[in-house]
């Protein structure tokens, strides 16, 4: 092995110090001499034209600079994201859509001016709510991250009606929201000398916002710079550009002004994607033994008029389970709603919930333990395309999270006074994916060595982690590699994003630092004043197809309380055991285990939205409506995992671990629920109204 | 805060006061020890004053509607929301913010050392307001200030500050990156007088340079 | 945010003068939900009259047994007061389950009786509210959204009082003192003071143009009597009740003496529940007796689309309060019906 072994020690965040004195600086905290401030204005109808746009009165406003519409905003060059295209046209496709962009001396002035913007609408009848008998839904050719619409092996309806045993059920999970604690913010320079702009932008990555803007703005991308050094959060919903971006960049090259744009927290729900609602419907087939012998996943989905995003939720169903008549497919509805997104594993999470509930259901039906069910149907390859597994050790965390969470101990329900206490257990997974990358390392002549890759830290800790891969790549303690990463002048990476940046980062920082590593070897004498470099590329390694089908796994377990009286649902405890290649670093890797953990919970038992029919938006769109889980709802969370070695990955032989964290959790505390109180809930979460309906009958 | 015509200021305010029915004021605010005089538009919040005027963006707006707490300071010694205060109204306050937590050497308070110890955020955006809270709670709990977790038979006098009541006392500050364990396991360690001085913090020599500085 | 100017009030006298000469002014107390209105346009009065350091934050021990509450006294700090912790359990356990540690450090006892609903449709400009904008329709009504009211609810209006706090005042028989510029000081039971929509949803209280809450009057505690604050919510802190209950009992030789309930979360205002209290009084606290006492009450119940669970969560609170209670009062609890 190396002489130094940084991959695998639990690290210290490098920028932690910078983070707990408040000297780490996001995107909206770079004010340039004589910035401006922006402030965008949504649409107040769900569909129609914008008809006119008087902005006299807000532009008469003191210290206001200008007003741009829809009639006379600057024309955009094209973009992939039909959701970039701002103030390009009238139509008003969802409510929430921006309509006109207010831009002022000062953040209170900008406000003050967005709500005197008068607009007037044609506006058109609207349709946002979603129905599994929605007469528009069709099958989409392809869902995200380009997975097939539909599959379909053997005949699963003959062999449905010949099983032994069958389960029918749906079950439904409410459009979710991402909220990162840091709302999206922008803040644009041009420089009109250089012919230079300069963006601080709150994103996943850098490079595909400089890219953006490059197209929309038609800029040489060596004539934009965008930075991205800290950013507060983003789960999805900062992997794509976003309209904040586009919008502050526009203001600032037409005023030739720094410009800048903190979203509004009410303004994300429409403006930044969200986990699009999901109705599941899952039949399974089994012999008494609990061998799976069919399964069907059918999921409807909403999308928007805008863009195409349908949210893969019955794909992780062609990836668990040995079943040999099987089909999974997905119909998707356009809707006069928001574009839905990524919102932290998307497809899995909400899918996992449904196929996880369905075997907890079979479970229950066969009197099978739903370890050992779920034991029982472990495939010897990947059931929908045969592939071997690089590694799947699925079993292994069900029976070591067993074992830890004393499972056997709380297969009898029970009561404690008013509470009712239950345990559950749900099965993850994660697919794994990597993205080229190309990366510098640098070698001074003062021994330090410097690492440069325009890789996205959003909380994950992919300075420190980078840090360890170079140090071990190029045999040096770890506090001798810098790392530069956030700034579109770094070598071009991946986003922050499919649980891949790691993975995708790493390598190329693995190979740049071995390229030095060999550099360093032959040369002879001291180094040159300028030191050394040498450069990586993954582009070819990380294209080529894998002959083996590579996934992460894991098994959540949890215990609940409900309450008789009030139906609120408390989580006790929660474990949750994982097998996602080598752990590079456990301390940030436990806790971005833990943080989907919690995500999950607030999925299971508090995260809900609804689309208001007769408005066309959300309803809960804000931080008081809309309950992120809080401290309180949080109890010691236990995150394990088993040591896997797979020489399929990379050469850190790393899986990504940013998501499988939430996949399981709902499922497994809504099967606590089932188990508590024998009764089981089919739609998230899991609300006292609910709950209490559940256990009571109707009010 | 002074205003010509309101008759209020004994001391008769300085020369650039503002007219009644103005809608600016001129302030002071004691900030981090330190005397800011500030000329507001009232609109202003604290948290705006903090971020925008004094560049002291330390302080996080989340939601600007008091709905997330990473706005929290402590204003005369006590926790609040930023957001929901406006600069006119705090004229004369005490206001500390996380700038304000390390001594001036540097040496960090020994809630950030104990933030560092247990990995006690991830994406750092709710932390000032994280640890300006928990700041807040432990002087609350030594106070004897009740929360909704502590019994109604509860004794007067310090509370002890159980998990349970760091975590309903912390409950206003989320966090989207779920990171509460690490929190809870901080403020606990530090409200049990262990203040975390046994714990190393990383070495400031592996920060890297800023990417904007690199050639 | 329009530009408002500022006033900083010296004296309670000052601050009413201030009020009726400028027309659309508003007090500020805390601030934490009027500063949040005026950040949504709901709010746009053109000056603000300080009022935060007036000498209104003290909680005084009244002769005849009782307390007096400042009107600036902090959510915090009334939660805290030793003499409300013992003598009136049921306010500060209320305080400590409404908002955070650091909204409670701001906001006032007169601000929050005064805070106006969060329901979301009063809350967004853009969408019908008679509340908000008199005349224009309620666009709540109809929506699926469960946090509306299922009691004494209009066609006007179908919002609820979030207030955790004037709950318990409601069921603690609470006075709230005025002082006005023509009137001066008058005094209102807490039951009377939050109204019912009616067809004037856009008034939450009694309140008079330019009048200043001034204080809370608290009677004095029965020497027997206990109370709670029982409140049910989507998540563990931090969120505004689903519903939620304070309730006062004193027993004598197990019957009722005095019983007081008020429900929070049903209704555009606390909901007092005279019709349970008048058929529980002087009746042994039997589960039978509760249950129908309750039933009884929550018969008046409307339920919109959306929120007909809060009739069972209401009964279910109430009951459970008041077994906790005849418990502490040192009796059994009722024996509970199957």
């Amino acid at each position: 092995m190396h002489p130094t072994n940084a991959l695998g020690s639990p690290v210290p965040r490098r920028e932690g110090r910078e983070k707990v004195t408040g000297a780490a600086r996001y995107a909206a905290e770079h004010t340039p001499p004589g910035c401006a401030y922006a402030w965008p204005v949504p649409a107040t109808v769900a569909s129609g034209r914008v008809t006119a746009v008087d902005g006299t009165a807000a532009a008469a406003l003191p210290g206001v600079i200008g007003v741009l519409t829809p009639f006379d905003a600057p024309r955009l060059g094209a973009s992939e994201d039909p959701t970039l295209q701002l103030l390009q046209d009238p139509r008003v496709p969802h409510r929430g859509w921006y309509v006109a962009l207010v831009v002022a001396d000062t953040l209170e002035g900008a406000r003050a001016a967005a709500s005197e913007v008068r607009v007037t609408y044609a506006s058109e009848p609207h349709d946002v709510i979603l129905r599994a008998d929605h007469p528009d839904a069709y099958t989409p050719d392809e869902a995200n991250g380009g997975h097939p619409g539909h599959r379909e092996q053997g005949d699963p309806d003959t062999a449905l009606s010949a099983a032994p045993v069958r389960i029918d059920c749906t079950y439904a999970v409410p459009p979710l929201h991402n909220h990162p604690m840091e709302p999206h913010a922008a803040t644009a320079d041009w420089d009109a000398g250089r012919h230079h702009l300069t963006v601080h932008d709150s994103s996943q990555g850098a490079g595909p916002v400089r890219a953006a803007l490059a197209s929309l703005f038609k800029l040489p991308e060596d004539g934009i710079t965008v930075v991205s050094e800290h950013v507060g959060g983003g789960f999805g919903s900062k992997g794509t550009p976003r309209p904040h971006v586009v919008l502050a960049a526009m203001a600032a090259l037409h005023y030739g002004r720094p410009v800048k744009l903190a979203l509004p927290r009410g303004h994300l729900p429409a403006t930044v994607g969200h986990r699009a609602p999901t109705l599941h419907r899952i039949s399974l087939g089994a012999h008494a033994d609990g061998t799976l012998t069919a399964l069907t996943h059918e999921v409807t989905t909403h999308t928007s008029r805008v863009r195409e995003f349908v949210e893969q939720a019955a794909v992780p169903a062609r990836v668990m389970y040995a079943v040999p008549d099987v089909r999974t497919t997905h119909r998707a509805v356009a809707l006069d709603v928001p574009t839905p997104s990524w919102m932290r594993a998307p497809g899995e999470a909400p899918g996992m919930y449904a196929l996880e509930s369905a075997m907890d259901e079979l479970a229950d039906a066969l009197g099978i333990d739903p370890v050992e069910l779920r034991v029982r149907n472990e495939p010897a390859s990947e059931p929908d395309s045969g592939r071997p597994f690089s590694s799947r050790h699925l079993v292994e965390c069900l029976r070591e999270g067993a074992e830890r969470f004393g499972w056997a101990r709380s297969r009898a329900p029970r009561h404690e006074g008013p509470y009712l206490i239950g345990a559950g257990v749900a099965s993850a997974t994660y697919p794994v994916l990597v993205a080229p990358s190309t990366a510098r390392a640098h070698a001074r002549p003062d021994g330090g060595y410097l690492v440069e890759i325009n890789a996205t830290d959003i909380g994950t800790g992919a300075r420190t982690v980078l840090a360890q891969v170079a140090a071990d790549a190029l045999r040096v303690p770890v506090g001798r590699v810098a790392v530069a990463i956030g700034h579109t002048g770094l070598p071009a990476a991946s986003l922050a994003g499919g649980s891949c940046g790691t993975a995708s980062w790493g390598w190329a920082v693995h190979d740049a630092c071995a390229a030095l590593t060999a550099r360093l070897g032959s040369h002879r004498g001291p180094l040159p004043a300028e030191g050394l470099s040498a450069s990586a590329d993954t582009t070819q390694s990380a294209k080529q197809k894998s002959p083996y089908a590579r996934h992460a796994f894991g098994a959540h377990f949890a215990e609940v309380q409900v309450d008789t009286v009030s139906g609120e649902v408390r989580v006790r405890r929660l474990l949750g055991v994982f097998a996602a290649g080598r752990i590079l670093n456990p301390q940030t890797a436990r806790s971005q285990f833990k943080g989907a953990m919690v995500m999950g919970l607030g999925m299971a038992l508090t995260e809900h939205s609804t689309v208001d029919a007769a408005f066309g938006d959300f309803t809960e769109n804000d931080l008081a409506a809309y309950h992120v889980p809080v401290h309180a709802d949080v109890p010691d969370i236990e995150a394990h995992w088993i040591d896997e070695h797979d020489k399929h990955l990379n050469p850190m032989g790393s899986k990504g671990i940013g998501e499988i964290g939430i996949v399981g959790t709902a499922a497994a505390i809504g099967n606590a629920v089932a188990h508590a109180t024998g009764q089981r809930l089919r739609e998230l979460p899991l609300t006292p109204d609910r709950v209490l309906t559940a256990l009571h009958g109707s009010a | 805060m002074h205003q010509a015509g309101s008759g209020s200021d004994p001391g008769g305010g300085p020369p650039h006061s503002a007219p009644d029915g103005a809608h600016r004021s001129r302030v002071t605010l004691r900030v981090n020890g330190t005397d800011r005089d500030l000329d507001v538009d009232h609109r202003v919040t604290l948290l705006d004053a903090l971020r925008e005027t004094l560049e002291l963006t330390g302080t996080k707006k989340g939601c600007d509607h008091g709905q997330c707490g990473a706005c929290t300071v402590l204003v005369d010694g006590r926790r609040a929301n930023s957001c929901l205060l406006l600069a006119v109204a705090q004229d004369g306050a005490e206001v500390t913010t996380v700038e304000g937590l390390a001594d001036a050497d540097g040496t960090l308070h020994p809630l950030q050392r104990a933030f560092l110890a247990h990995d006690a955020f991830q994406c750092g955006y709710c932390t000032p307001g994280q640890l300006c809270s928990a700041v807040g709670v432990l002087g609350e709990a030594a106070d004897g200030q009740p929360s909704h977790v502590t019994g109604t038979a509860a004794p007067s006098g310090p509370v002890t500050l159980t998990t349970d009541e760091i975590r309903e006392r912390l409950s206003g500050n989320l966090c989207r990156c779920g990171a509460y364990n690490g929190i809870v396991e901080a403020v606990a360690e530090v409200g049990a007088g262990m203040n975390g001085a046994d714990v190393t913090a990383p070495s400031s020599s592996a920060i890297p340079p800023r990417p904007d500085v690199i050639v | 945010m329009k530009p408002f100017a500022y006033v900083r009030a010296t004296s309670l006298q000052q601050a009413v003068d201030a009020h009726a000469c400028r027309p659309g002014s508003r007090y500020l107390g805390g601030g934490t939900n009027l500063v949040d209105l005026m950040k949504h346009d709901v709010e746009t009065p053109t000056t603000l009259i300080d009022i935060s350091r007036l000498p209104l934050n003290r909680v005084e021990e009244l002769p005849a047994g009782g307390l007096r509450i400042g009107a600036t006294v902090p959510n915090a700090d009334l939660a805290a007061h030793p003499l409300v912790r013992s003598g009136y359990p049921a306010l500060s356990q209320a305080l400590l389950a409404g908002a955070s540690g650091q909204l409670r450090n701001v906001a006032t006892t007169g601000g929050n009786l005064l805070q106006r609903t969060r329901c979301p449709y009063f809350q967004d400009v853009s969408k019908p509210c008679n509340k908000r904008d008199p005349g224009t329709g309620c666009g709540a009504r109809d929506s699926t959204y469960r946090d509306l009211a299922v009691l004494g609810h209009s066609e006007h209006c179908v919002a609820t009082h979030p207030s955790d706090m004037a709950v318990a005042l409601a069921a603690l028989d609470a006075g709230i003192e005025l002082y006005g510029d023509t009137e001066g000081p008058r005094q209102v039971a807490a039951t009377a003071f939050h109204r019912l929509p009616g067809a004037h949803p856009e008034q939450d209280t009694l309140i008079r143009p330019g009048e200043i809450v001034t204080a809370v009057v608290l009677p004095p505690a029965a020497p027997g009597a206990v109370s709670l604050y029982r409140k049910a919510r989507d998540r563990a802190s931090y969120a505004f009740a689903l519903a939620s209950v304070a309730a006062v009992l004193e027993l004598a030789d197990g019957r009722v003496r005095h019983v007081a309930l008020a429900f929070g979360g049903l209704a555009h205002r606390p909901w007092r529940a005279t019709v349970a209290e008048q058929l529980l009084a002087g009746a042994p606290l039997t589960d039978e007796n509760v249950l129908r006492a309750v039933d009884a009450e929550l018969a008046q119940a409307r339920p919109l689309r959306g929120n007909a669970f809060k009739v069972g969560l209401a009964r279910n609170l109430a009951r459970d309060s008041l077994a906790a209670l005849a418990q502490a009062c040192g009796g059994e609890p009722p024996e509970r019906l199957p």
